[in-house]
């Protein structure tokens, strides 16, 4: 379970979150919704390693992450899907997902998770041999969630999976985002499809310019006013 | 112009490009990671030549021994050169890193100069890369012979160690995002220590085969052959392994078969590859093999 409290970044000379407080239990998914710039990808930036917190903790299975390093992070069970996808373009598929797999040693552990990524997503496996940059954008983001598979996360962080996605592959990562839940991965998820992430999150909370202003189950922020106002086009 | 003098220009040619290529790979690799010309990369092929001389003349190593301990202790000043005067200023602007590289350079000159004195040195051959051997009945030195194929082998254990290990995967995927393969779980100080390692072992390697070839030994010696090996990865595509390979390749050629034909020409060989530099980066700045970075959306 990942607890984050009074969680301060300063991005540049912005100060991107001011005090976020947040919980994310095992075996769920949470996700955090808010406008472009509200913080939610400075928050799994944090979460991650890759941005230092001025003040606050972000605590996992009792043990303090603020200031461990990104590869430190990883090695601990927390992975992060970033936005944009940042595939590597000039390396194979399969060596995509082997970099997922680099904080690992377990070989076999590597071949038979290679086989259940390439099992959620057949296209990789299609495709294995091909270099990212020729992937299509929606193949891309399967790779880019795969990938983070690859380290065995007990925790999945993914920023944006259904950014610049056709409505029927949308459909898609949503489905198989509950499907990687169902098989025992905690999921924090960042998106601004507020419907869709907030129709499959067991509970969700609402950024706005760096601090959460509410939360909820899924259920209950969708029938929120203000929500629906805000961020469902109502 | 008889084939046996045309036979003997292409072996000293490719004697010559396979030293550039050999320093080139360190430039290109390092720029490929961290955008940095490690101008102290001279320096490094200088110090594997007196290395040698010190393991033979001070230590009485036996050669081969001198030279392989040599070569290890110059990949551990590279390592340190990076741990030094390159790792502390990663998220400086990129002008510091390349001052301090500079930097870096003068400093290990003048410690040559201390350590070594600035007297020109003989070095040590050992007999049988000096007696000519006959291949086809063409009189040819063993030593035009062992540095093409001692850099072959260095260079195929270059490209094992990039495309075939988990360290090399760790370099491809940093060359082209560092904060991404960092989230994968990549020890990205490591794998760049790891960089400097080879490139400078690579370094070292030509260092001392020039050494042989050019039997003297100064301070200096590393900056016309660095530079040289700069331009050379810069018309390879700098940042591309193979690319570097090739533009030195190519550059030891140009070079012996230009003061070949024009003997009149002799005297402007340094400023030749100077004038190539000048060239590429106005007509390819991206050189041979660069890479022009493409993006899906």
């Amino acid at each position: 379970m990942l607890s984050i409290t009074d969680l301060h970044v300063h991005y540049g000379g912005i100060h991107a979150l001011q005090g976020v407080s947040l919980e994310a239990p095992a075996g769920k998914i949470v996700t955090l919704i808010g406008a472009n710039g509200a913080g939610k990808s400075s928050m799994l930036r944090a979460i991650a390693g890759l941005v230092k917190s001025k003040t606050g903790s972000i605590v996992y299975e009792g043990e303090e992450m603020s200031g461990l390093d990104p590869a430190a992070i990883v090695r601990r069970g927390i992975a992060l899907s970033p936005e944009g996808r940042r595939i590597f373009p000039h390396l194979t598929v399969h060596e995509n997902l082997l970099l997922g797999a680099y904080s690992r040693r377990d070989r076999a552990g590597i071949a038979r998770d290679m086989e259940w990524v390439f099992d959620l997503f057949p296209r990789l496996r299609e495709r294995s041999a091909q270099k990212g940059g020729t992937l299509s954008g929606g193949e891309q983001q399967m790779l880019a969630v795969g990938r983070a598979l690859m380290s065995r996360p007990r925790v999945l962080m993914l920023d944006e999976p259904s950014l610049g996605l056709a409505p029927l592959l949308v459909k898609d990562v949503f489905a198989i985002i509950q499907r990687i839940n169902a098989e025992g991965c905690s999921v924090l998820l960042v998106e601004q499809n507020a419907y869709a992430a907030l129709t499959i999150a067991h509970y969700a909370y609402v950024l706005e310019t760096g601090r959460i202003t509410l939360q909820g189950t899924g259920e209950a922020l969708l029938a929120d006013d203000r929500v629906v106002h805000a961020y469902l086009g109502g | 112009m008889t084939i046996e003098i045309l036979l003997q220009h292409l072996l000293n040619g490719l004697t010559l490009g396979s030293l550039y290529a050999l320093i080139a790979i360190g430039y290109t690799m390092v720029y490929g990671i961290l955008r940095l010309i490690n101008f102290a990369h001279s320096e490094i092929f200088m110090l594997g030549a007196y290395f040698v001389f010190w393991g033979v003349t001070l230590f009485h190593l036996p050669w081969p021994l001198a030279l392989f301990g040599a070569v290890v202790a110059v990949a551990l000043v590279g390592v340190l050169v990076d741990r030094v005067a390159y790792r502390p200023l990663r998220d400086a602007p990129r002008i510091s890193a390349l001052i301090s590289a500079i930097g870096v350079s003068f400093f290990l000159q003048n410690v040559a100069i201390v350590l070594f004195k600035a007297i020109p040195r003989e070095v040590y051959r050992p007999q049988w890369l000096e007696d000519p051997l006959l291949v086809g009945g063409v009189r040819v030195l063993p030593l035009t012979l062992f540095v093409p194929i001692f850099s072959v082998l260095l260079m195929l254990g270059l490209v094992y160690v990039v495309y075939h290990t988990k360290p090399g995967l760790g370099m491809r995927a940093i060359s082209k995002d560092i904060e991404t393969s960092a989230l994968m779980g990549v020890p990205v100080n490591q794998v760049i220590a790891l960089t400097f390692g080879l490139g400078s072992a690579l370094a070292a390697a030509s260092g001392i085969m020039w050494a042989l070839r050019y039997p003297q030994l100064q301070p200096v010696m590393g900056v016309i052959p660095g530079f040289k090996a700069f331009i050379a990865a810069v018309f390879g595509g700098i940042g591309s392994i193979p690319g570097a390979v090739i533009g030195g390749v190519i550059l030891g050629f140009l070079e012996i078969l230009i003061v070949a034909f024009f003997p009149d020409l002799a005297g402007y060989r340094d400023a030749f590859a100077f004038v190539l530099l000048i060239v590429v980066l106005l007509v390819k700045p991206t050189g041979l093999l660069g890479a022009r970075s493409e993006e899906k959306v």
